[in-house]
């Protein structure tokens, strides 16, 4: 790997070539050290456990070969010797910093295994909280991306909005992170009262804020040089390398699992797909921005539409009965107690489920065999195949552009190392 | 409040219908295309069932022909099932984003007939394969990179398989004496413990001990 290697002059980039006085490019034979370097797992531009082990040609990245599961928790294994309202969780722990969404992708793979489906009301809290989640992700994905390249202004602004969120995931769930919120049947609690106002006022406050971050980075000339042309996908490459979500939309595949395969309200919803067409770092950060402006679109219109209702089936083998009448009714206080040692049985069936997570397609495939645990639940994570293609994007790139591509990525490693 | 909704009490399987368009590529795969076990459409989804050998034709097929269409292979995934004589599912789960649709094909192996990789068609699937090998230990021919990715360096078996143990065989700890990361031979505090929620009241007719019981209710029914 660390042999040393003669170079011919015609492999160096032009640009890496000293200029000479007289401005004609004097051509050296350069002897440079091709080596192996260890990015991570601890280093903060890996984003989490990232280890990538780069062959470099002096600062040129020859092959990047990642490494990973060095955050491998075994959850599909986990998850089969749980119940299905005790698995639920896991997602949560998944990708951690878009929860909701991968909870849903669970909840509605076993609604329809159980052929049921979540109230409307429940349906439209899903699809609001779906939105937060995108905004709380891309904001930590951005402002992340741009303390990779160098901008630290973006990051501290943008935790004080991700606080905001945050703090609407915490009175809908009680928990500021791992919400277990949406369930199988429903959200697990309707919204506490003043929830829905105060979430309309952010909403109103907010493209104020993106317009703040855009003015620090979209026409920025230093993130302009560290993005623009750096990392580029062609559609093909892109579709082959199994990419989804922003990443594909970058690269110019107008495609949107919420658009062309709407599960809850998102069939009720208008929103414009944003779409790239360079695939480059630069447009993976302006298809996320422009996802932002959508998010607070779909919110509005959420809570236009929201009516008060139930928020779970009344079936209270799936859900729990309310605690007031568990206090009264037997039988109420039988199912809160078989739901919540045994849980119920899944019939016997298949299902691929996917939702347009943050990141991309997000797909749970449950396995059931009738009994109260999944038979098998494979995770597809996003991140995979995104890490995968690393390889393909960052050669010939420098040391530096590969963090930038790394960045542009969003990659988690809860989810990817599962 | 919403009416309650109902759910069957025993599972009912649906009817394999053959209509809209995914019905329609069904009913073409079941019909025209060699090799097919089986074609149909389970809770809504299209499922393909082949044999190994057949695999990379029909994935070639999906690839490229345009009434397929199916640029991406999202994912591939193993089951195991132990009890079969080939316990391994290989699933993928095939996207075509021009014709909005999704094809999972699935093949069935054992530990040591190898499935025919498919990253020559999509460079994608060397991770899942991977994915796949590591956690089941399905083998994959051609793939030129056929190694580990999830577990931990050096990590033996494959922890997937329904009969490799929640806990695991091994577990690690810093040892303060030799200062370095000693692996170990799992040891529990507790037995682990795994409930039977098979329910004595669902499905069974006959309860241990009371079947004279059953037999002679049974019989008055016959009677009328």
């Amino acid at each position: 790997m660390s042999d040393v290697t003669l170079r011919s002059d015609t492999d160096i980039p032009d640009s890496m070539l000293p200029e000479d006085q007289d401005g004609e490019v004097k051509r050296h034979v350069v002897e440079i050290d091709s080596h192996a370097l260890n990015f991570g797992p601890q280093h903060p531009s890996a984003h989490g456990v990232l280890r990538l082990v780069l062959e470099m040609e002096g600062e040129v990245v020859a092959r990047a070969i990642p490494h990973v599961g060095l955050l491998h928790r075994g959850t599909e294994k986990l998850i089969e010797y749980k119940t299905y309202p005790k698995a639920l969780p896991y997602f949560d722990r998944l990708d951690y910093v878009s929860p909701m969404c991968e909870e849903q992708a669970f909840a509605l793979a076993v609604e329809k295994l159980l052929n049921i489906e979540a109230p409307e009301r429940a349906r439209w809290i899903r699809v609001m909280f779906a939105e937060i989640t995108r905004i709380l992700n891309h904001i930590l994905n951005l402002t992340s991306f741009g303390l990779d390249c160098g901008a630290l202004t973006p990051a501290l602004w943008g935790y004080e909005e991700r606080e905001k969120l945050i703090e609407f995931y915490e009175a809908a769930s009680g928990a500021r992170f791992h919400a277990n919120y949406v369930r199988p049947g429903g959200v697990a609690r309707d919204l506490p009262a003043g929830l829905e106002e105060r979430i309309a006022d952010w909403a109103r406050t907010f493209p104020k804020w993106i317009d703040d971050l855009e003015s620090l980075l979209t026409s920025n000339r230093i993130w302009k040089q560290r993005t623009v042309g750096i990392g580029v996908f062609t559609t093909e490459q892109a579709l082959a390398w199994g990419f989804s979500g922003p990443c594909l939309r970058a690269s110019g595949v107008p495609w949107d699992l919420r658009r062309s395969q709407p599960y809850d309200n998102y069939d009720k919803v208008e929103f414009n797909v944003p779409v790239g067409r360079q695939g480059d770092c630069y447009d993976r950060y302006l298809v996320r921005v422009a996802e932002m402006r959508e998010s607070v679109r779909i919110i509005n219109q959420c809570l236009e539409q929201i009516r008060p209702g139930p928020v779970k089936v009344r079936d209270h083998k799936i859900t729990p009965p309310p605690r007031r009448e568990m206090k009264r009714s037997m039988e109420a206080l039988i199912h809160h107690f078989k739901l919540f040692t045994e849980g119920y049985h899944v019939p016997p069936g298949a299902t691929y489920t996917v939702t347009e997570t943050p990141k991309g397609e997000f797909g749970v495939y449950l396995v059931a065999d009738g009994s109260n645990r999944p038979y098998r639940c494979k995770i597809r994570p996003t991140g995979f195949s995104h890490l995968q293609a690393i390889d393909e994007m960052s050669r010939r790139h420098m040391l530096a552009d590969a963090v930038a591509i790394i960045g542009s990525l969003d990659l988690v490693f809860g989810e990817i190392d599962r | 409040m919403a009416d309650p909704v109902n759910i069957p009490p025993v599972a009912v399987a649906e009817p394999r219908t053959v209509s809209g368009p995914l019905g329609a590529i069904a009913f073409r795969l079941s019909t025209a295309v060699p090799g097919i076990i089986s074609a149909g459409i389970e809770k809504g989804e299209l499922v393909v069932r082949t044999t190994r050998h057949r695999l990379l034709d029909l994935m070639t097929m999906l690839r490229d022909d345009p009434r397929y269409a199916c640029q991406q292979v999202m994912d591939i995934c193993g089951v195991d099932f132990p009890d079969r004589a080939e316990r391994f599912d290989v699933v993928y789960n095939l996207l075509s984003v021009t014709h909005n649709h999704r094809i999972r094909v699935i093949v069935t192996t054992d530990e040591t007939s190898p499935v025919p990789s498919v990253h020559q068609l999509w460079p994608a699937a060397t991770w899942w394969e991977r994915e796949c090998y590591d956690l089941f230990g399905v083998l994959f021919t051609d793939q030129p990179d056929l190694r580990r990715i999830l577990t931990d360096y050096g990590f033996e078996g494959h922890p997937l398989r329904k009969d490799f143990p929640l806990t695991g065989y091994v577990e690690l700890r810093y040892d303060e004496d030799r200062r370095q990361v000693v692996y170990e031979p799992v040891d529990l505090v507790q037995d682990f413990r795994n409930f039977d929620f098979e329910s004595p009241w669902e499905g069974i007719l006959t309860l241990p001990g009371d079947e004279k019981a059953h037999a002679d209710r049974q019989d008055m029914k016959r009677q009328g």
